[in-house]
């Protein structure tokens, strides 16, 4: 008896501290997204673009997939007071009702692993964007020059 | 040992180094630390993408801008060698006088063959430079870079580098100037070092 009210006081306890609601793919835009030219497929790939989500609710990324890539992942660059550079693999990106996440040079970046085929500039790539809810936003990525700055490039 | 072991005593060893050239920096009186910068060197002797042995004074007479990384970097170090071919695009006539040069840290993976086909598609005038882990941790030393090798189970061949990322200027007579931190526009680079080619014209 004392068990199950513990484990009722449990999952109360859980809903209490559950996050809102989360939406989903459709209310993300994916904005200028863009990648480097690969050279054949030894070395990671890289992917950016902006996030912006529209919705009401806060929604996370926890995922990525496309055929071009076996493992893509999201990882964060981050530079230290000494001017150090390091990167970590992120698990999950929130993005907050109504605002952006940028993915963009030396900070938040897709990273491509084990490439399928090489990344040629010119080509282009699907890319879905996976969130906590299981729905997906796919975008169309194309490959710019090794040593392209930006999207306008 | 294993090679990965191998690599990462190397990374200790050249943390303990890093830690302690900070430390006797910190114990030193204010006027002594502010010149720091003067203790940053550049001595090396590396390998260069196209095979030739290469030391600091092979540089001497040119502005050498340094900066280092590894080929297996999918954000940064694109981001830094774009950014400098885009400075020696627009210094123009003046990069005659530049020479911008790619220090890999990560020996296992990157031989001169590997920079070969990686370094000059950024631009021809970059020259990548590597070398043993002991011409590297020597190297590393002189510039007072830091470097490590992370294990990272999910990253190409178990680990990643971190590293410094700011670009070092040396001028013709190899002397320390200054450094640009990661991120400094390639405006704001080529319009300082073309005023300083300029001054010294």
């Amino acid at each position: 008896m004392l068990n199950r009210f513990s484990r009722a006081a449990l999952v109360l306890g859980l809903f209490a501290v559950a996050p809102p609601v989360l939406a989903g793919g459709e209310d993300v835009v994916v904005e200028d997204a863009w990648s480097r030219a690969s050279i054949g497929t030894g070395r990671p790939g890289v992917a950016y673009m902006t996030l912006r989500n529209t919705g009401a609710e806060p929604v996370v990324v926890t995922g990525l997939r496309t055929d071009l890539a076996m493992m893509p992942m999201i990882h964060s660059t981050t530079t230290d007071a000494q001017g150090v550079t390091r990167m970590s693999h992120m698990e999950a990106v929130e993005i907050a009702a109504g605002e952006a996440v940028a993915l963009a040079p030396g900070g938040l970046h897709v990273m491509l692993m084990d490439l399928q085929r090489p990344m040629v500039e010119g080509e282009s790539y699907t890319l879905s964007v996976i969130f906590a809810d299981g729905t997906e936003a796919t975008v169309d990525v194309p490959i710019l020059g090794i040593a392209a700055r930006g999207p306008a490039n | 040992m294993t090679r990965l072991q191998k690599g990462l005593w190397a990374a200790v060893a050249v943390a303990a180094l890093g830690a302690g050239a900070q430390a006797v920096m910190e114990s030193r009186a204010p006027e002594v630390a502010t010149s720091a910068a003067s203790l940053v060197v550049a001595e090396f002797e590396l390998t260069g993408h196209d095979g030739v042995v290469r030391t600091e004074e092979d540089f001497w007479g040119k502005w050498t801008l340094v900066f280092f990384g590894f080929t297996n970097c999918p954000d940064i170090c694109p981001t830094t060698l774009a950014e400098i071919a885009q400075v020696m695009d627009d210094l123009g006539p003046q990069a005659d006088a530049v020479q911008p040069l790619f220090i890999s840290v990560d020996s296992d993976r990157d031989r001169p063959m590997d920079l070969a086909e990686y370094v000059p598609l950024f631009h021809p005038s970059i020259l990548g430079l590597t070398g043993t882990p002991d011409q590297i941790e020597a190297a590393a030393a002189s510039f007072k870079i830091f470097y490590e090798r992370v294990p990272e189970e999910d990253a190409p061949d178990g680990y990643m580098m971190g590293h410094t990322s700011q670009v070092f200027l040396f001028d013709p007579d190899g002397g320390f100037v200054r450094l640009y931190g990661y991120g400094t526009p390639a405006p704001e680079i080529t319009s300082d070092l073309s005023a300083r080619i300029d001054a010294r014209n």
